[in-house]
């Protein structure tokens, strides 16, 4: 098989096949959790955010939620859960076809591509975040001036009486994964890496 | 001569003190001093061990922490609990009722735990009712009374509820034994020898479900049955029984059934019995009892009364039956955990006879009789005698065992516990109580395999041990150490009512199993309300059906009227949340009857019959959250013929801010 200075190398091929593979796994896996503590629960709440849905306590969550007007939560008010998992499979579907193809330029794009989804997914978050916390019934029982819920993107915040604590979940580590494999990829394969090596 | 009197005054006080340490020492140095760290289980651990304590006179069970001593809950049995609703909620009613219909109070003597291998299975845990005679069945996953049955032809069901070694059956021996319910009871008190009768009830228990059911009854003589245990290992398939009143006396039993030398213990061997009813030699006797159950899913209790018992007669079913003498006035009969010992306490005996399985096996082969009494052989007592615990201390009642080979009996009279060996019958050890020991417990004492290190001492009097609290004191039990030579007193705690017989199991065997809610998908109460938007109150005549939710922090519908004078109302209050540990209660001004308590998941139902015309708050009783406060609501009343329509709701009125 002819070889060109354009094609991918068996090691960023590996890369990306295992790349792909965790793609689809984190399909199936929790993305994201924010952790609850309270005096009231030392056991502890959890909201996962999956790629399909809600899952974690959300009825107490909710129920909580009431007292500071906030909306409740439905996996259904979010058109994300509907096409996320479609836009991770696709991804998932991307790579292999960059390895099928061959071409250095595919696996820059391919790179590129799923860093913006990545940014693009966060702001989507951090939005939500921002509306959820932000967007409070003026009639609530609870109504502190001046506070908003916003939950913490990522890392740990004080909301009255509950500890939040937002990291990605197993799902979100293996879609982080994912990039960082494809990055090694791009990274071996860059001319400036080749040019570095000789 | 300044010296001179220093002299004389330190030769006073050494005196002094010399003949202070004449006295015989009191409980205050009874404590060694690193008791309080065996007690101690800081906050926010848990105990080891989970005891559970009957009530005696309150009719309740409750469960402690050992060896902390802390109360953890008591649960209502057999009477009612205001508190928890239980005997008030139209959901609970049944399980108080009996052939007498409903009955608010019973006396609880005595709790068995399940056994699986002759072991503790932590499944249920099993009380007597002494005065209305019954068994109640708790379930440990909701530490909530699941099934209450009525026995028949009983008064005073005292040896009871013990239980074989597999849980087949769960016994019942009357402690008064009155003339059987099919005939004519108009008979004359003194007639007792002719007319009474002494059964003993098995209660079959289902091996999944727990389900009881009186498999037979054993009709035997007059007589009292006063404790019982059942045979294990060896001697399973075998029960005993303590008898007194030999003499049959029927008045003045202090004086007049303490006149023999010797009463009795029963051996009935319940296999026999059982391979008798299959032969069909049982007779199908008309009575009638109640069994009560209550089933988790519909959150409520249905009561039926049975009509038909099977009964065998010890007198001519020869070989069911014996008799062995037995000092005094036995009460405790309790078997070691090889079940070869059978250990008798007479409460007014100088020795503590131990009797051999083996000995009494050989006996009855050999025809080795004393005669008969009421037609029930008598073995002599030298035949079924492995030996006698000689002086042993005063009124002697209770056995327990450790895991070493050691018995423990408790001595009323005395005061005292003593240790003594099973295999040589020695005392080895004895340590005073506070006061006027009854019962005691060594975790699994009463198992094949004790556990041993805690005992646990019940006490009727406590007069100087606590804070003074009027004429009318708690009573108490007291911890000790076993777990060396010399038993070491840890600690007192109060109980509550009168604590008789008590077990002990490791709290991992029941903990992981503890439920923590109800799953409101599987709430199949016919009045419950599953979601906010179908509540609704329904008028049928004169009676209104309150459909409630409570979550927090509101009830719905928290606003009704139409209601009149003369209906009468039905509160099926449904706790929405699904939640650990977010009980609602419900209350309503003027109920003639109590509050409900409703757990997470669960409904209940009070009746609520108003008695005059205006409005009546109504209000949740458990501080729920934040805005408990705030959970409320009123309820208008309107004269009889009234016009005002039904109507209800939560929240379409918000009220108007304050300027």
């Amino acid at each position: 098989m002819k070889t060109t200075e354009n094609n991918i190398g068996v090691l960023s091929k590996i890369l990306l096949l295992i790349s792909a593979t965790l793609l689809v796994i984190s399909i199936f896996k929790p993305i994201w959790i924010i952790e609850l503590n309270a005096p009231q629960y030392p056991e502890g709440l959890v909201l996962y955010i999956y790629a399909n849905k809600l899952g974690g306590n959300v009825d107490i969550i909710n129920g909580l939620n009431h007292y500071i007007g906030m909306k409740t939560l439905h996996t259904e008010d979010f058109i994300e859960f509907t096409i996320l998992p479609y836009i991770i499979g696709f991804y998932a579907l991307v790579t292999l076809v960059v390895i099928f193809i061959n071409k250095r330029i595919a696996l820059y794009t391919l790179v590129v591509a799923f860093l913006l989804f990545g940014i693009v997914a966060m702001m989507d978050f951090y939005r939500w975040n921002y509306n959820y916390g932000h967007n409070l019934d003026p009639h609530a029982a609870i109504v502190v001036p001046g506070m908003s819920y916003q939950p913490p993107l990522i890392g740990y915040k004080q909301l009255l009486n509950f500890g939040a604590y937002s990291i990605p979940a197993i799902g979100g580590w293996l879609f982080i994964a994912s990039g960082v494999l494809m990055a090694f990829a791009f990274i071996i394969e860059s001319k400036l890496f080749k040019r570095t090596k000789k | 001569m300044k010296n001179k009197s220093i002299m004389v005054a330190l030769a006073a006080i050494a005196i002094t003190t010399a003949l202070q340490s004449c006295k015989p020492k009191d409980s205050s140095n009874a404590v060694s001093g690193d008791a309080a760290s065996k007690v101690y289980v800081a906050p926010g651990k848990y105990d080891e061990i989970y005891n559970f304590v009957s009530g005696g006179f309150s009719g309740q069970m409750s469960c402690y922490g050992i060896p902390s001593g802390r109360l953890l809950r008591v649960i209502p049995v057999f009477s009612v609990d205001p508190e928890k609703g239980w005997g008030y909620s139209e959901e609970t009613k049944p399980m108080l009722n009996t052939s007498h219909g409903f009955i608010p109070w019973d006396d609880l003597h005595h709790v068995q735990l399940s056994k699986t291998n002759g072991e503790a299975d932590g499944r249920w845990v099993f009380g007597n009712a002494n005065n209305t005679p019954r068994v109640a069945r708790i379930d440990l996953r909701t530490f909530r009374t699941a099934e209450i049955i009525e026995l028949p032809n009983s008064g005073g069901n005292h040896s009871s509820p013990f239980i074989t070694e597999n849980t087949e059956y769960v016994v019942a021996g009357t402690r008064f034994s009155i003339p059987p319910d099919d005939v004519n009871g108009d008979v004359p008190i003194d007639s007792y020898k002719q007319n009474f009768k002494g059964t003993l009830s098995f209660i079959s228990v289902g091996k999944e479900d727990g389900k009881m059911d009186i498999a037979f009854q054993i009709q035997c003589p007059g007589v009292n049955f006063d404790l019982s245990r059942a045979g294990k290992g060896v001697s399973h398939g075998w029960f005993f029984f303590s008898c007194y009143n030999t003499e049959q006396a029927n008045t003045l039993l202090e004086v007049n059934a303490s006149q023999k030398d010797k009463d009795f213990v029963m051996a009935v061997n319940w296999k026999k019995a059982e391979e008798y009813l299959k032969a069909g030699k049982g007779r199908k006797q008309a009575v009638r009892y109640a069994h009560n159950v209550y089933n988790e899913k519909t959150h409520s209790a249905t009561s039926e009364i049975r009509t038909e018992v099977t009964v065998l007669d010890s007198k001519v079913l020869k070989d069911i039956c014996y008799f062995i003498p037995c000092p005094k006035s036995p009460h405790g009969c309790d078997v070691n955990p090889s079940g070869e010992y059978i250990v008798a306490s007479g409460k007014l005996a100088s020795v503590i006879p131990v009797f051999s399985f083996d000995k009494i096996i050989k006996a009855i082969a050999a025809k080795s009789f004393d005669g008969e009494f009421e037609g029930i052989p008598v073995i002599k007592y030298e035949s079924a005698l492995y030996g006698e615990v000689k002086k042993p201390g005063l009124g002697p009642l209770h056995t327990e065992f450790d895991d070493k080979g050691n018995a423990y009996t408790s001595m009323f009279v005395s005061s005292e516990v003593v240790k003594w060996n099973v295999k040589d019958l020695k005392v080895v050890d004895r340590a005073p109580t506070f006061y006027s020991i009854g019962h005691l417990c060594v975790v699994g004492g009463d198992t094949k395999k004790p556990y041993g290190k805690y005992l646990i001492a019940y006490n009727k009097i406590t007069k100087d041990r606590y804070l003074p609290t009027g004429p009318e004191l708690s009573q108490s039990a007291q911890l000790f150490d076993i777990s060396g030579d010399k038993m070491k007193l840890l600690l007192d705690f109060p109980t509550i009512g009168e604590p008789h017989y008590a077990q002990a199991i490791l709290a991992d065997v029941i903990k992981k199993n503890s439920l923590k809610m109800f799953k409101i998908e599987e709430n199949n109460n016919p009045y419950v309300t599953k979601g906010e938007k179908e509540a609704k109150v329904v008028r049928e005549g004169n009676k209104v059906h309150v459909y409630m939710t409570a979550i927090r922090s509101h009830l719905t519908p928290d606003n009704i009227e139409g209601i009149k004078m003369g209906d009468e109302v039905y509160f099926h209050v449904t706790n929405l949340e699904q939640d650990w540990d977010v009980p609602h209660g419900f209350a309503i001004k003027g109920a003639s009857n109590a509050e409900l308590l409703i757990m997470p998941g669960e409904t209940c139902t009070l009746k609520w019959t108003p008695d005059r015309v205006g409005i009546s708050p109504m209000y949740c009783t458990d501080f729920c959250s934040a805005l408990h406060q705030e959970m409320t609501g009123y309820i208008r009343v309107s004269p009889a013929g009234s016009s005002v329509p039904i109507s209800f709701g939560t929240g379409k009125t918000p009220a108007a801010p304050v300027k």
